[in-house]
């Protein structure tokens, strides 16, 4: 029996049509629209001005506080703009604008595939290059990596846990990743081990990914402390705090941290990050990103440039089918529909899905018929149909009370709910209600 | 069994008997003395208890108001002026005019004027809908269409106009009690004086985005073209973010700004239609009064006399 987390929890159809697709090398585009904010926190601050001329790698957007990141440029070329456009939120932000000329990068990034092992960082060191490696949480979150490094005083981190799980239908990246970059994950691995002081680190992928399973557990025998840990598939194990609970079996108390239970979870996407940034000076600006659907031509998986436009990454995959009802950045189950394609990809698009009309529009809203099948997925253990009452009651003191706050929005309820209710949609603004009254309180 | 009877009256009575020389001094004892105009005040206001004033409830307003020094800060949009009227006289303080406001729609984004790019199906909230995008047509700023306002309207002043998708305000019903510019997640709402006879001029449009961007997105959007500041004499327009907003209390409803609009996002509410002047009608004029005489000097001077008057009649119009 393979272990998994306790509580609720659903299993969607996998449609993992691009996980044969080795990962390609996306064609340079001839603009980047780099946002300001991808990333969880404060905006970053822009440190280029129109006309100004960048290389692949250098820094164009600091850091602006504790809970932020730097950003670099993708591409080399002319700073043409500085402009609000619109990105996967909906709403138009800040952005960077880059006229791609040629492919010139930093002289300090080391191009060399060749595999570097030896860690010649201490600690602070690592942990002080991930941050100005402009690093985030790259399993769709975008919570600034060195902040997760960073352990608070008092507590102490026992194992780290890196998460290959993808327990999101149609996404591959992380699943191509492990299998084509295994030993620099590794090594990645390795280093984050070395930041947070810890001996053990755990792998958890779910069981759908035999052949990644098969091949990082081959080559773990190299590298000390790693192990490998199959999961039975079932959503949302990519939680953070689900996949604490099905590795180590210790349950995140509510409103806690992972580290609260000795836990520092990081998603194979970083890992990587995390060792092209500490071994070969490289910061990140490009990642691997899923196109797929099944009215895809061609699914696939490409290493592209943060800023690339979405239609772009379309386009390579044989264009945007005519039957398309709804494009998503992200998967199924906790992406974001799109109003326009004509938006940048960012450090947080694990991938970009296409729904045909079918299967796109959501069913006729009915009354809750109180089957509580809510209530058995929840893997937070919350009563949705509750909770979305009391928001769209606008009672917000009971939705506090009955713990908006530990939704993790994973959106199994509104997945499962056989009257089509908009759990989730209410949930969520509940959430935010109760968040600016927790922060007024705090104020 | 008589007996049985007898016993229980005298027992329950001794109780009642005890139990009210108890509730007696304890009244006494606990007594709370509460000013009573704070209830001829609540009995004044009108127990809408729609928090228009700022205040929970009417009585908490009626608390506030004993309490205050002076009326200033104070006003009771539902009941308005007389009200508050009878509020200072209860006080025996002067009461404070201030004019009486409606809430105004500050979007003209209708299905015709905006094309929808996309389609919500999620839930039938705006607060959700803005929370998840900026809305299903080009303009991030617009109208979502999905009546939270409406909802939120205590006195049914309020409804969704299903050829426009927008909302409307019924300004009969209106109290000004700010309900609606709450909920609405967009800021879209505004509270403005109602205006001499009801009529009044705003900018019908709250895109913050440069003129091209905007005018792309919506045919009647407000492009930032400086138009109306350059026009308005009574420094009553100010631009600022490519978006013009009409000062109410500055503006003296010339009109003169709505003609120059280039997009229409000007509004004018309650005006009269404009008489249609066409050039033939001022020469036939002119032609009769010359016709009078036969002096060419007195022509010439009624010609002119008559041009003036024309001006005049036509500057009265405008202002």
């Amino acid at each position: 029996m393979l272990k998994t987390f306790s509580r609720g929890g659903v299993h969607p159809p996998e449609n993992k049509l691009s996980a044969v697709q080795t990962i390609e090398q996306l064609a340079l585009p001839k603009m980047v629209t780099i946002p300001i904010s991808q990333h969880i926190g404060a905006p970053s601050t822009p440190i280029v001005k129109k006309n100004d001329l960048v290389k692949v790698g250098q820094i164009i957007a600091k850091s602006s506080g504790f809970v932020s990141a730097n950003i670099h440029s993708s591409v080399s070329g002319k700073v043409i703009k500085i402009d609000s456009v619109m990105d996967s939120s909906g709403y138009k932000k800040q952005s960077i604008i880059i006229q791609v000329d040629g492919d010139e990068w930093e002289e300090s990034i080391n191009r060399d595939p060749q595999l570097i092992k030896e860690i010649n960082l201490s600690s602070e060191e690592i942990i002080k290059k991930v941050g100005d490696a402009g690093i985030v949480g790259l399993g769709g979150a975008t919570f600034p990596s060195q902040v997760k490094l960073s352990v608070p005083k008092g507590m102490t981190a026992e194992i780290l846990i890196i998460n290959g799980v993808e327990c999101e239908p149609y996404l591959t990246a992380d699943h191509r990743l492990m299998l084509e970059k295994g030993d620099e994950l590794m090594v990645g691995t390795k280093i984050l081990m070395k930041a947070l002081n810890v001996s053990k680190a755990v792998i958890g992928i779910e069981n759908n990914k035999r052949d990644a399973i098969e091949h990082l557990t081959s080559l773990s025998s190299n590298y000390e402390g790693i192990t490998i840990q199959a999961l039975k598939v079932q959503y949302p194990q990519g939680g953070e705090k689900q996949l604490i609970k099905a590795v180590i079996n210790r349950e995140v108390p509510s409103g806690g941290l992972p580290i609260a239970v000795g836990a520092v979870v990081h998603n194979v996407g970083t890992a990587y990050a995390v060792y092209e940034a500490i071994q070969k000076n490289k910061p990140l600006f490009e990642r691997i990103v899923t196109v797929t659907g099944k009215s895809v031509k061609n699914p696939a998986n490409y290493l592209a440039r943060v800023g690339t436009s979405l239609t772009e990454l379309i386009e390579a995959s044989g264009g945007l089918p005519e039957d398309t009802g709804k494009v998503i950045s992200g998967g199924p189950m906790m992406g974001k529909a799109l109003n326009t394609i004509d938006i940048p990809m960012t450090k947080g698009t694990s991938g970009v899905l296409i729904i045909p009309v079918g299967e796109s529009r959501r069913g006729v809203v009915q009354d809750c018929i109180r089957c509580a099948k809510c209530v058995s997925v929840c893997p937070m253990g919350l009563e949705p149909y509750l909770l979305m009452t009391v928001s769209e009651q606008q009672n917000y003191e009971r939705t506090e009370s009955e713990r908006a706050m530990d939704c993790i929005e994973c959106g199994s309820c509104s997945y499962t709910c056989p009257s089509n209710r908009p759990l989730l949609d209410y949930i969520r603004l509940g959430k935010a209600e109760v968040g600016a009254i927790i922060r007024s309180r705090k104020a | 069994m008589s007996e049985i009877v007898i016993y229980t009256i005298v027992t329950v009575s001794a109780i009642g008997i005890l139990a009210a020389i108890i509730l007696y001094f304890a009244a006494k004892k606990f007594h709370v003395v509460e000013d009573p105009r704070i209830d001829d005040i609540e009995e004044a206001l009108p127990s809408a208890n729609c928090g228009g004033c700022g205040y929970p409830g009417c009585r908490n307003f009626a608390e506030a108001c004993v309490k205050a020094e002076n009326l200033a800060d104070l006003f009771c949009p539902v009941g308005g002026n007389d009200v508050m009227k009878d509020v200072a006289g209860i006080l025996g303080q002067e009461a404070i005019e201030k004019a009486a406001q409606v809430a105004v729609i500050r979007c003209s984004g209708s299905f015709e004027y905006r094309p929808r790019t996309n389609n919500y199906d999620g839930a039938v909230n705006c607060t959700v809908a803005a929370n998840l995008y900026s809305g299903d047509t080009g303009c991030q700023y617009g109208c979502l269409g999905l009546g939270e306002c409406v909802d939120a309207c205590t006195f049914d002043a309020m409804y969704m106009d299903e050829k426009t998708g927008l909302p409307v305000v019924i300004q009969d019903q209106c109290t000004a009690c700010g309900d609606c510019v709450r909920a609405c997640p967009k800021d879209i709402i505004e509270l403005r004086n109602q205006g001499k006879k009801d009529r009044r001029i705003f900018v019908s449009c709250i895109n913050e985005d440069k003129g091209g961007v905007a005018k792309k997105n919506c045919s009647v959007a407000c492009i930032g073209c400086t138009k109306c500041e350059k026009v308005c004499n009574y420094d009553a327009i100010k631009i600022e973010n490519f978006l013009a907003y009409i000062d109410f209390t500055k503006c003296v409803l010339c009109r003169k700004c709505i003609a120059v609009c280039p997009t229409d996002a000007i509004h004018e509410t309650n005006f009269p239609l404009r008489r249609i002047k066409s050039p033939v009608e001022k020469k036939t004029v002119v032609k009769e009064k010359a016709v009078v005489t036969d002096n060419p000097d007195l022509v010439n001077i009624a010609k002119k006399k008559q041009e003036s008057n024309d001006n005049e009649a036509e500057s009265k119009d405008k202002e």
